[in-house]
């Protein structure tokens, strides 16, 4: 499928450059920049839309692909194109950036402007990463979004927002020269750049094994896997609410689709090899990871452990595809296993937003994330709460919300490769109702908490508008996943029969 | 060959800058202190003219003069326009820094035009005389540069210091000619790379006179161990002559490398292995990136900081180097200019941040930058990422080329090394950006900076995002130049 006009381009660059018009039009009117930061937003959202409409749900090639020469010499080009594992994650972006340019409309007030030019500059670049087909641009933009989220943090976070800044920018930043480097590696072995083109370069076990562990260390940290996970509790509970919502919602979204992208289709052999190491760090994240979760006292921090605990999910849907082939009762399944991660993926992105949208609007009112000095809220902010408690639900992963899909169909695929593995995943089901809905229990009922609680205001208009699109978003994925499942599903096929096939 | 006017057209560059020079000084002696400005513009006017000189005499093919002492080339071309821009960089954020202490004098921009003519030799230089030359022509210069403010005790410290260090470096490298010229009996690079081709040559004195020329080169560069001088100069000297003194000699000192070791010595390289020039880079290369990297952390000095992580770059530009043809010149090449030209923009700015009497040279005085001026925060917050290696800044290329052309040569463990401790730099350079857009700031003076400075260091910050998005545009020069060798 191609269009008329480069789609993906300007997804990609309308925002960055909305974005820098936002910061030059400075801050002596401050409603100038946010409305303009808006229509750059929904202007984005809506020229993405022709992506899903115009998509051809058929064929796993890539669609709307534009490719002009970059740096020659290198033979590195201007690649873009998406397929089906990467246009719901656009679209995602895109969504999401509106609700996280209206949800800082009043809360910022210190240089808005500079606030709404950071998200949509990243906007562009996070559509940039899962566009790029180069493996050079990728970098370039993999590792341009950290700029921007280092302000973020850094400039309106929390009093600690320094500290936790600056362990994410050098965590992640470790991470991904060691991708460099195998990246650079393998444009040695192969004369380009050109992500597909590594997807059929022929590599021995022993570089391939090098090479996943260099890709290991870049996805890893983004996911974020445990034990390398540290830095996100950190990040989260310092970053400002839109910083949480990006963060949760796409970021670590990007390194799950690294996985897909690249270490799967370009290591093989390797993922198969090493499959049990990532089985072993996502149930870890699933079953410890939820612990932690429950003996949190601040709110943010209970849901950043959440997000890590629900990104195994996806990290174990995408690498249980090879038991699920070893098992000689099954041999096919495979594909559930990663759609469920994707599914898990997408879903997240909603439900992850709106938990961090819900602790930004008590946040904005009371100026605290403890858990303790809430209770009762239902008594002030009775839709508020109504909103909460579906989100708890959801990220409890209730039947009929978007959470249980992707959870199901994960835990469904597990039990095709060993009980255990779903066993242990199941037990989610478990752990993530407790810490979720103790953690609504002792903030939202109860009798009122202190005279702060009784004096709160229930959600304004705005609030309403945000929580009530991401109602309908966690909703219609949780009933009706049917044509995100398709339109995935030739990406998916194709990828799960690309690394049945050994390089060796 | 007969002699004729027109076989100095190579030399016009050299012949412009001279001549304005010798007008300059004396133009400058009737004028009077309000006037002074006059001698600013005249100078910078002389850098342009030279520039278009380079372009208006290059040709495609190389020239060789005066029996073999001078060469122009495509590499030629390129550094001196690269080392003329930069240093017009540097003389803009000069003037307003120094007419503030009083210091704004006609010297100033005769010695730094003379340290560019000199580096002008050193890069078009065909022969270890001339080569050595120019070199003395650019430290004589720069001794008196860091000397500059004579109230200064700490300049006259790093003064001595510098002289006394560089001239025992340059000791060093004329032992090394020395012994080079017992070795081949020659001067010129090409005579002396037939004559080690030929194979008749003792290997033992040239392994020896090639020990000590790098050492020489080393010490111009400010590689570990040959490193000392160059954070208490930086610290010491006023932050503009800091600004010309970290930047423009870098691409002097690269050709110097390039002409020396690829066109002179190119035969005790690579194929050497350890015993060749190749083997001792690599030693200097990593001791380089690990020290400049490590001791940078701690330092609350920003200029001397920056010194340190000036010698974590040239760990990263002897890489380049080791690497070898083809890639790996051009990647050094690539970074070399690239350094310059940051590096230079990045003391600008702290020079346009120095107001009378104040010194902008501790990382707090940067606090609350983005408050102050959001512009030149982003400016500074730019030049910051790309010497960090962060895309969209042309800073990450840089290094990426030099990654590629390492494992190219089969040395992916250096590139690992380059890697990791480009990992540990990348926190100082946060530091300075933590400073300036998550602090408060400590002085709410408002920034005095002329139009010229201001214009500058836009160009010179944007100029990180240009070729950091486009850096065809670049690479394709250096290899260009290289191929021309």
């Amino acid at each position: 499928m191609t269009a008329d006009w480069p789609i993906l381009s300007v997804i990609i660059w309308l925002p960055v450059l909305g974005g820098l018009l936002v910061l030059f039009s400075g801050d002596k009117a401050p409603n100038t920049s946010r409305w303009l930061a808006l229509a750059v937003a929904v202007l984005t959202f809506l020229l993405s839309i022709p992506l899903w409409t115009g998509f051809d749900a058929s064929t796993a090639a890539m669609q709307y692909q534009e490719n002009l020469p970059w740096i020659e010499s290198f033979n590195v080009n201007y690649h873009l194109g998406v397929d089906g594992i990467s246009m719901p994650l656009i679209l995602l972006t895109t969504f999401i950036t509106i609700l996280v340019v209206i949800a800082g409309w009043q809360v910022i007030q210190y240089k808005p402007s500079q606030y709404m030019a950071a998200f949509l500059i990243m906007e562009g670049v996070m559509v940039g990463v899962f566009s790029a087909l180069d493996a050079m641009l990728f970098y370039v933009f993999w590792e341009a979004m950290l700029i921007p989220m280092f302000l973020i943090i850094g400039i309106w976070g929390g009093p600690n927002r320094v500290y936790a800044t600056i362990k994410f920018f050098l965590y992640t930043f470790l991470g991904s020269v060691f991708m460099l480097v195998a990246l650079v590696y393998m444009y040695f072995q192969s004369g380009s750049m050109e992500i597909l083109g590594f997807h059929n370069l022929k590599l021995g076990l022993t570089e391939q094994i090098l090479i996943f562990l260099a890709f290991l260390a870049a996805f890893a940290v983004k996911v974020p896997m445990w034990p390398v996970h540290t830095w996100l509790p950190d990040a989260h509970v310092e970053a400002p609410t839109g910083g949480s919502v990006i963060l949760a919602a796409i970021m670590l979204k990007i390194g799950g689709y690294g996985f897909l992208r690249f270490s799967l289709p370009i290591t093989p052999d390797a993922s198969h090899h090493l499959d049990w190491l990532i089985i072993a760090m996502s149930l870890i994240a699933v079953v410890y990871i939820g612990f932690v979760a429950l003996a949190q006292k601040d709110m943010k921090k209970l849901i950043a452990y959440s997000s890590i605990a629900h990104m195994g999910f996806v990290t174990l849907g995408f690498f249980i595809v090879f038991m699920i082939a070893a098992n000689p009762e099954v041999q096919s399944g495979g594909i559930l296993g990663v759609q469920g991660g994707m599914v898990q993926m997408v879903s997240h992105g909603f439900i992850s937003a709106a938990m961090f949208l819900c602790v930004g609007v008590l946040y904005d009112r009371m100026h605290s994330r403890e858990i303790a000095d809430y209770g009762g809220v239902v008594n002030t902010m009775p839709w508020f709460a109504a909103f909460m408690v579906f989100f708890a639900m959801a990220n409890a992963g209730l039947p009929g919300t978007s959470g249980f899909v992707g959870e199901f169909m994960v835990i469904l695929a597990s039990f095709r490769a060993d009980f255990w593995f779903a066993f242990l995943a199941a037990t989610t089901l478990i752990i993530g109702a407790a810490y979720t809905l103790w953690m609504v229990k002792r903030v939202i009922f109860g009798d009122v908490a202190n005279d702060r609680v009784a004096a709160l205001q229930d959600v304004n208009k705005r609030e309403v508008l945000v929580l009530g699109s991401l109602t309908l978003a966690v909703l219609a994925l949780g009933l009706w996943p049917e044509p995100l499942v398709k339109v995935m599903d030739a990406s998916i096929t194709n990828l799960v029969n690309h690394i049945a096939v050994s390089k060796l | 060959m007969e002699y004729n006017a027109s076989t100095l057209l190579p030399l016009a560059p050299e012949i412009v800058l001279l001549s304005a020079i010798a007008v300059i000084l004396i133009v400058d002696l009737f004028l009077d202190q309000a006037k002074r400005f006059f001698t600013y513009g005249l100078s910078i006017a002389a850098l342009v003219m030279t520039i278009a000189a380079v372009m208006a005499s290059g040709s495609e093919h190389s020239q060789t003069l005066m029996y073999g002492a001078y060469v122009r080339d495509a590499m030629s071309d390129v550094l001196k326009i690269s080392l003329l821009s930069v240093g017009i960089f540097a003389f803009i954020y000069s003037r307003a820094y120094l007419m503030e202490r009083g210091l704004f004098r006609g010297e100033f921009y005769t010695l730094g035009m003379l340290a560019i003519l000199g580096m002008m030799i050193m890069v078009s230089a065909g022969g270890f005389l001339s080569l050595y030359l120019g070199l003395e022509l650019l430290a004589l210069s720069l001794y008196a540069l860091v000397a500059f403010d004579g109230k200064s005790k700490a300049g006259s410290e790093a003064a001595m210091k510098y002289f006394v260090l560089g001239a025992l470096a340059s000791g060093m490298l004329l032992y090394g000619i020395s012994m080079i010229y017992g070795g081949t009996g020659m001067l010129d690079f090409a005579g002396v790379a037939k004559a080690i081709a030929s194979g008749e040559t003792d290997k033992t004195v040239l392994t020896f006179g090639l020990v000590f020329v790098l050492i020489g080169i080393s010490f111009k560069f400010g590689a570990v161990p040959f490193h000392m001088w160059a954070p208490d100069v930086y610290q010491g000297a006023p932050v503009v002559v800091t600004a010309f003194l970290g930047s423009v000699p870098k691409i002097a000192a690269f050709a110097m490398a390039m002409r020396i070791l690829s066109q002179g010595l190119g035969g005790l390289g690579p194929d050497m292995g350890w015993q060749g020039w190749q083997g001792m880079l690599v030693i200097l290369a990593v001791l380089s990136v690990a020290l400049g990297n490590v001791v940078a952390l701690v330092q609350d000095n920003i200029k001397r900081m920056l010194a340190y992580s000036t010698i974590s770059h040239v760990g990263f530009i002897f890489m380049g180097l080791l690497a070898g043809a083809g890639k790996g010149y051009t990647s050094a090449m690539f970074y070399t200019i690239v350094y310059a030209l940051t590096a230079v923009g990045a003391f600008g700015l702290l020079a346009i941040l120095s107001r009378k009497g104040v010194e902008a040279e501790n990382i707090h005085d940067l606090k609350g930058l983005n408050k102050r001026s959001p512009w030149l925060a982003a400016m500074m917050m730019l030049m910051m990422f790309s010497m960090a290696g962060v895309p969209p800044t042309v800073g990450f290329f840089a290094k990426l080329f030099v990654l590629d052309a390492l494992i190219n040569a089969q040395m992916l463990w250096l590139a690992l090394v380059a890697v990791a401790f480009s990992v540990i730099g990348a926190f100082y350079y946060l530091r300075v950006v933590k400073a300036m857009y998550f602090d408060k700031p400590i002085s709410q003076a408002p920034i005095l900076a002329g139009a010229d400075a201001r214009i500058a260091i836009s160009v010179n910050g944007l100029a990180m995002l240009y070729y950091g998005i486009f850096p065809a545009s670049l690479l394709t020069l250096c290899q260009a130049a290289i191929q021309s060798l």
